[in-house]
């Protein structure tokens, strides 16, 4: 009995809960068992959001400390949050864009993302088994949308073969259903942009 | 039967849909709102729904369409109960003809509430037979049976659920269309005796109530759902809820001695009699449940009714968290205490400071404007800012710091005239969303009125309630039938219960607004301002502003006066975010270098 484990997190409004969902759509196509989590309600505005995804046979949709296969991080800070739930050697596909906090801003703050990226390099081949960085700004301005970094990081995913039996192809079947047809093309480029 | 990927409460609503209910009222309410959203959004026309306005009015439309022999559904969170309280204790008495099954949400943690009270403890409390569903699937099912035993016994009867299960999506078997009850109620039926509410009724019911009790919690020992499932040792596991699936899932995967594990899925009527046949097979028991111990409590009753000696061990005993959500690391080392294995730790080292991400008023709310209007209004003045229940919550987090006080829906405006009592001199103001205001503040204000109190209240109207996602009210003009209907206006109401000064006032317009505040906060008396702007989630964006690099002298005022997530600093210099950008123009006001301006088209 395996079930893959997978976390998505970022900040809200990124767009997890649609990345969450096409890949379900997938896993059910196949006939797999889904589970899934999310944030709703006044902890998402502007807070981090974090969605649970498991295909296969399980009890309850909440994944449990080192036991995440996958990590899908929408902002660098919200990965290295997520990072007690990855299991010894799973994967980790992020994006490289950090998303300052007001209460940072105020603050003076210095975050910035490289701390986050050089850190989560600094944990490869240890316990992060493999590390996909996604440079945002580049994919934005090649793909000309800010809106599809979700198929950005999830295109990765799959056509890793980190989402158990979910293939690319599945996915996008999930999408031509889910998404409007003019949005096929950009989401379809999307998926195949980055490299794994 | 077909299979579909459901989220907890579209399942409960889905369900209630093929149960053949015919009237569902509710309040919305993180986590329970989208239970009523998803009957409305597939209603074929047969259901009548309403979004209520408030939990007490929707209890009591639904208790009178039980006693006409419809099958009911009310719906709200778990602090809603308790301003629907006051008509399901009574109600419980007298009880009901068609099934009526009452949603609760219950929010461990608590996720988005003020509370972390427990439903099951108040079904103790008011006598209603009470379900609590593992997940989405068990919830599904369990609304047929719920609708059954309502009828069977004529009385309410609770769903419980908590966030985990409302808010988790799984893929399960529902009914098809032709498999849908249709259930036709006859109408009201007059019989005096039965439905009005006297101390000779409530004595009779009374006595009848525990004795059906009694047989609920029988009934309840042989129901399925309370499963059993059998260890290796004389050790066994109580569970509830989601904290049965995080149990459940860590049993499962561990290999060597296993506990007994007892999930209890109906806890009111206490299924005492399979309990006390669980407590004699082991030796220890540990209860993992949220909230309050109350399975616990049970546990420890049946100890001493049946004569079994053993030891329970959990809230009561410190072995679980008394508050909070049990997440399944937690769990995992309740169990791993328990049977006496170490705890292995995921925990990482040197990790970097991660920013704090409290939740904060969307970029180009129009209560931000409001609040900052009122603040600077009342700048050096001794004031008192009573908040409320909704998104303005967030106007406590700096740099606004615009709520002092925040207790439950619609106190504001009490807690702003108590202030008032003590130190008259405190320029007291009252924030009230407009969904709140038809909710529950309307009584705080003829209580001002009435009670000549000294205080400004601040309507934040933005035609909509926000918070729990953008449902209709009173004053939006249309209802969840989809009908239009005349919008109740909150000035009429306002001047109806004899405030003389009401303003309407446009908040992004900063200098009137501040001048507006100025002049009202000054008359004697209980006076109003309604800020209208609309919810600016619900409009597209107007053209995004940005920062005249050669004007700006960085003194960051724009982002220390408003905290607005739209305006971030890039590369040490104040920048606007054109991704969360709408347009409202506050900063620009704010900025003493007129440095920021509608940024111009490509």
């Amino acid at each position: 009995m395996s079930t893959t484990n997978i976390i998505l997190c970022g900040v809200g409004g990124q767009g997890t809960v649609l990345a969450s969902k096409l890949t379900a759509a997938a896993s059910m196509a196949k006939g797999l068992n889904v589970r899934s989590a999310e944030t709703i309600g006044m902890a998402q505005r502007g807070g981090s959001v974090l969605s649970y995804l498991r295909i296969g046979e399980c009890a309850s949709p909440l994944i449990n400390n080192g036991c995440a296969d996958l990590i899908i991080g929408f902002e660098p800070a919200e990965t290295v949050r997520a990072l007690s739930y990855l299991k010894e050697g799973g994967i980790v596909i992020t994006s490289d864009r950090a998303m300052m906090p007001v209460t940072a801003a105020l603050q003076g703050s210095d975050y910035e993302g490289s701390k986050m990226t050089d850190y989560l390099k600094s944990l490869e081949g240890g316990r992060i088994g493999k590390l996909v960085i996604v440079n945002t700004d580049d994919a934005m301005h090649d793909l000309g949308s800010p809106k599809v970094m979700n198929m950005v990081l999830l295109g990765a995913a799959a056509r890793g073969g980190f989402l158990g039996e979910v293939t690319i192809d599945d996915i996008k079947q999930a999408l031509v259903k889910k998404v409007k047809p003019q949005f096929h093309e950009l989401n379809f480029k999307a998926l195949e942009y980055a490299s794994v | 039967m077909h299979k579909e990927f459901l989220m907890g409460n579209e399942a409960i609503g889905r369900a209630c849909i093929a149960a053949g209910v015919n009237v569902v009222a509710g309040y919305p309410g993180t986590p329970s709102t989208e239970v009523l959203e998803t009957i409305a959004k597939e209603n074929d026309g047969s259901i009548y729904v309403e979004w209520s306005v408030n939990e007490k009015a929707a209890m009591e439309v639904a208790a009178g369409a039980a006693y006409s022999g419809a099958r009911t559904l009310v719906t709200m969170k778990q602090v809603g109960l308790n301003v629907a309280s006051d008509p399901l204790m009574s109600l419980e008495y007298v009880g009901v003809k068609g099934g009526m099954v009452v949603l609760v949400a219950d929010d461990p943690g608590p996720i988005s509430s003020q509370t972390e009270q427990d439903t099951r403890t108040f079904a103790e409390y008011s006598k209603v037979p009470c379900f609590d569903p593992s997940d989405a699937k068990e919830a599904y099912e369990m609304i047929f049976e719920a609708f059954e035993l309502s009828e069977k016994y004529n009385t309410p009867v609770f769903m419980r659920p908590t966030t985990r299960v409302c808010h988790s999506y799984q893929s399960i078997d529902v009914r098809d269309y032709a498999e849908y009850e249709d259930h036709r109620p006859d109408g009201f039926v007059k019989d005096s005796k039965r439905w009005v509410i006297f101390p000779k009724l409530s004595f009779a019911n009374h006595a009848k109530i525990e004795v059906r009790n009694e047989g609920i919690s029988d009934e309840f020992s042989s129901n399925e759902r309370n499963a059993v499932t059998a260890g290796t040792v004389r050790k066994g596991i109580v569970a509830q809820g989601i904290s049965y699936a995080n149990v459940k899932d860590i049993l499962d995967n561990t290999e060597g001695q296993k506990p007994a594990l007892l999930k209890i899925s109906t806890p009111f009527p206490f299924p005492e009699k399979l309990a006390s046949e669980f407590l004699k097979s082991v030796d220890e028991v540990l209860v993992i449940e949220e909230l309050d111990p109350y399975i616990e409590r049970h546990l420890l009753q049946v100890c001493g009714k049946f004569g079994v000696n053993v030891k329970i061990t959990g809230k009561l005993t410190g072995s679980v968290a008394r508050s909070g959500e049990n997440m399944p690391d937690l769990v995992q080392k309740y169990i791993n205490d328990f049977m006496g294995i170490e705890n292995a730790s995921c925990e990482l080292s040197e990790t970097p400071e991660l920013p704090v991400r409290p939740p904060v008023l969307c970029a180009g709310c129009p209560h931000r404007a409001s609040f900052y209007a009122v603040k600077k209004a009342m700048k050096g003045k001794e004031t008192i800012f009573a908040g409320d229940i909704g998104c303005y919550t967030l106007g406590n987090a700096m740099p606004l710091d615009m709520v002092d006080t925040c207790l439950c829906m619609g106190a504001g405006l009490g807690i702003a005239q108590g202030v008032g009592r003590v130190k008259p001199d405190t320029k007291c103001f009252a924030f009230v969303g407009d969904s709140t205001f038809f909710a529950s503040a309307i009584t705080g204000v003829v209580n001002a009125v009435y009670n000549q109190a000294d205080m400004t209240l601040i309507v934040l109207d933005n035609s909509t309630t926000a918070m729990t996602g953008h449902q209709p009210h009173p004053g939006t003009g249309h209802t969840m039938m989809g009908e239009f209907t005349d919008k109740i206006n909150i000035e009429n109401i306002l001047r109806g219960i004899g405030v003389e000064t009401v303003v309407r006032q446009d908040p992004f317009k900063l200098d009137e607004a501040v001048g507006v505040i100025k002049k009202v906060a000054d008359e004697p008396g209980v006076k109003a301002v309604i800020f209208e702007a609309p919810c600016c989630v619900l409009f597209k964006p107007e053209t995004p502003y940005e920062v005249d690099l050669d004007k700006c002298v960085d003194c960051k005022m724009c982002i220390r006066e408003i905290g607005c997530p739209g305006v971030v600093l890039k590369d040490g210099h104040v920048a606007v975010d054109p991704a969360l950008c709408n347009g409202c123009g506050l900063c620009s006001q704010i900025c003493p270098c007129n440095a920021i301006g509608k940024a111009v088209k490509e």
